[in-house]
């Protein structure tokens, strides 16, 4: 399973208007993450690390090259396959959590499987046990400005994984956290990794937080430069 | 899941949504009490019966008619009836416009027989009938003045002057249904003809209008050409239409008022288009995140557009009904405060329909152009937004 890639990245480019100015952010980009794999994308602010995490988790599109997830062509597909596909395969780990400020952690949580056909005790069981693994079992009801910043992160976990994706990404998911609120975040990240087997990308600046990752890849003006195996193996726990 | 969404969305931010409701509520208040009112104007017209028609002196409503016109139009095919019908101009108590109601001097034996919607008792018919001075009351009159049988109405014309007249009110007739207007008072053209007689012989025998009964209404035309070909070359030449038409000529005197109603009705609405549009462009532009997000974790463009305009029809439905249901007292307190001015008004089922519809229109465009752009816009572009 380590050494099958998930994604499979071949020479991947990706620019941006600015107003008469085009801007290269990624250039011939190739890269392959194993599926099980947890990965953190470095770089200084500008390097592309987000653009790239956008273009594999589905949500941009890139001008060139090849880009595989599971054996699937994604930069082929059509907004709306490609917003079945994000639905199916991807959770995704925002660095303002972005919950809708409406609904409890609850309903947040529950909001992925909605695009399922699952029936409503079926996605009650499902939130019940997402929840009480980030450890928010009593703050079912709760709304997000109910909630600290760490604990409606961890309810953006829960929602990134409810609909068993293989694939999470996490943007900056410790950005906006205190040392010990990132603690909690990032071994979420580290049990869905080694527990549940899910393939994690993560932007970050932190250079703690980028530890909990098994290898790290450095970005700087839209190049790769080395990556840094972290010694471990894809279903060794780290923390 | 989906209209939990949108009526938590519709509160977010209570005050911008109670104020677009209440301009909501008012707009749609005032656009149905508007057209209330045009209605109300047409309210002549639209009681006017297809199987009469109206006879008048072709060059000006002014000028009279010869009285014995009445046996010659009689005698026409097709009509089965000829009442004299007699504007007296009558000012009750003083000319002020509370006081006002219309009187007319009219043929006593058949007028009514030529008016069913009048509801009349048999009793006060026939006391009315024998009385020469005898009037009969419109329901809403009688109301309003407190007019009862064996009441005297003493009241002065400018047309016909001669002081005083007084005349018995002999009974009071009902209206058949709210459409039908009981603004009048009827007595004998016989009273004032006599009076003519006596003080200004030149300017008796002559009548107003004719009002003619005739047995079969797709031959109006054909009947009011055979009535004025009758009398074509004569001194009083006659021009002969439908009561409805009849009755339309006066409405199109005050066409410009009743087109300035109509006209800012419908401004009323779009002002409101107006309001509540921005109100959704805010609320997309606000939610640019957060719709990103929906699409992010798979969302369809649908689901997006379909919150917006989903939001703009509760808010606009809420508003809307609020507005119809308040229509009805306010129309009810307005008619009461105009007195007599609209002996006809009431919210008809039209206005209540055009309500619905401009409510629907509003609510649908209001959202239209929002909706779009939040179902168009690209994901990371919305990630990166913070409102």
């Amino acid at each position: 399973m380590a050494d099958r890639p998930l994604v499979s990245i071949t020479h991947l480019s990706k620019s941006y208007r600015r107003g008469e100015q085009i801007v290269e952010v990624l250039r011939d980009i190739t890269l392959a993450i194993p599926e099980g794999d947890f990965i953190a994308l470095m770089g200084p602010s500008g390097s592309g690390k987000s653009t790239l995490l956008n273009l594999i988790a589905g949500i941009d599109k890139p001008d060139a090259g090849e880009l595989l997830v599971g054996g699937e062509d994604i930069t082929r597909l059509s907004e709306s396959d490609l917003a079945d596909w994000r639905a199916s395969n991807v959770g995704f780990v925002f660095q303002f959590y972005n919950l809708m400020p409406v609904l409890d952690a609850f309903e947040n949580v529950e909001l992925p499987l909605l695009l399922t056909s699952l029936g409503k005790r079926e996605r009650r069981e499902r939130v019940e046990t997402a929840l009480a693994l980030v450890g928010l079992s009593d703050r079912m009801d709760h709304y997000p400005n109910e909630l600290s910043g760490g604990q409606q992160q961890r309810v953006a976990i829960a929602r990134a994984f409810i609909s068993d994706p293989t694939l999470i990404v996490a943007d900056e998911p410790t950005g906006d956290l205190d040392r010990k609120s990132a603690e909690e975040v990032l071994g979420l990240l580290r049990r869905l990794n080694t527990e549940m087997g899910k393939t994690i990308i993560m932007v970050s600046h932190d250079g703690h937080a980028v530890q909990s990752a098994r290898h790290i890849t450095h970005l700087e003006k839209g190049e790769l430069m080395e990556a840094q195996n972290l010694g471990q193996t894809p279903n060794q726990e780290t923390a | 899941m989906y209209l939990k969404l949108i009526y938590k969305n519709i509160f977010r931010h209570k005050l911008r949504s109670l104020l677009t409701i209440a301009g909501l509520v008012v707009a749609i208040l005032s656009f149905g009490l508007l057209q209330t009112v045009v209605h109300a104007w047409y309210a002549g017209a639209d009681m006017a019966s297809a199987n009469r028609l109206i006879t008048r002196n072709a060059t000006s409503l002014v000028f009279s008619l010869p009285a014995y016109y009445r046996e010659r139009i009689r005698a026409l095919d097709g009509v089965n009836a000829v009442a004299i019908s007699n504007w007296f101009g009558g000012i009750y108590k003083d000319q002020s416009f509370k006081n006002f109601f219309a009187s007319f001097g009219v043929d006593h034996d058949i007028f009514f027989d030529l008016y069913p919607e009048f509801k009349v008792n048999p009793d006060e018919l026939l006391a009315f009938k024998k009385d020469r001075r005898g009037a009969m009351v419109g329901r809403l009159i009688a109301d309003q003045h407190g007019f009862k049988v064996g009441d005297v109405i003493p009241m002065t014309s400018p047309i016909y002057g001669g002081g005083t007249w007084e005349f018995n009110v002999r009974g009071i007739y009902e209206p058949k249904d709210e459409t039908t207007v009981t603004r009048q008072l009827y007595f004998h053209w016989d009273y004032i003809n006599e009076q003519m007689k006596k003080r200004f012989p030149r300017r008796a025998e002559f009548a107003g209008v004719f009002v003619v009964q005739i047995a079969d209404g797709s031959r109006a035309a054909e009947i009011s050409q055979a009535i004025d070909k009758e009398f074509r070359n004569s001194l009083a030449e006659t021009l002969t239409e439908t009561e409805k038409a009849f009755s339309l000529g006066f409405v199109a005197q005050t066409e410009a008022i009743v087109t300035a109603v109509r006209i800012v009705s419908f401004v009323v609405i779009i002002i409101i288009f107006a309001v509540v549009a921005n109100t959704m462009a805010m609320t997309a532009r606000e939610r640019l995140a957060e719709n990103a997000t929906l699409k992010a974790l798979g969302f369809g463009p649908g689901f997006v557009a379909g919150l917006i305009i989903g939001e703009s029809i509760m808010i606009v439905a809420i508003g809307g009904v609020l507005g119809i249901l308040l229509t009805f007292p306010v129309a009810a307190g307005f008619k009461s405060a105009m007195g007599s001015m609209f002996p006809v008004f009431y919210v008809t089922p039209q206005t209540v329909m055009m309500q619905v519809a401009c409510a629907a229109v509003v609510g649908l465009l209001a959202g239209l152009l929002p909706s779009v752009r939040a179902a168009r816009v690209k994901i990371v572009d919305g990630l990166r937004y913070v409102g």
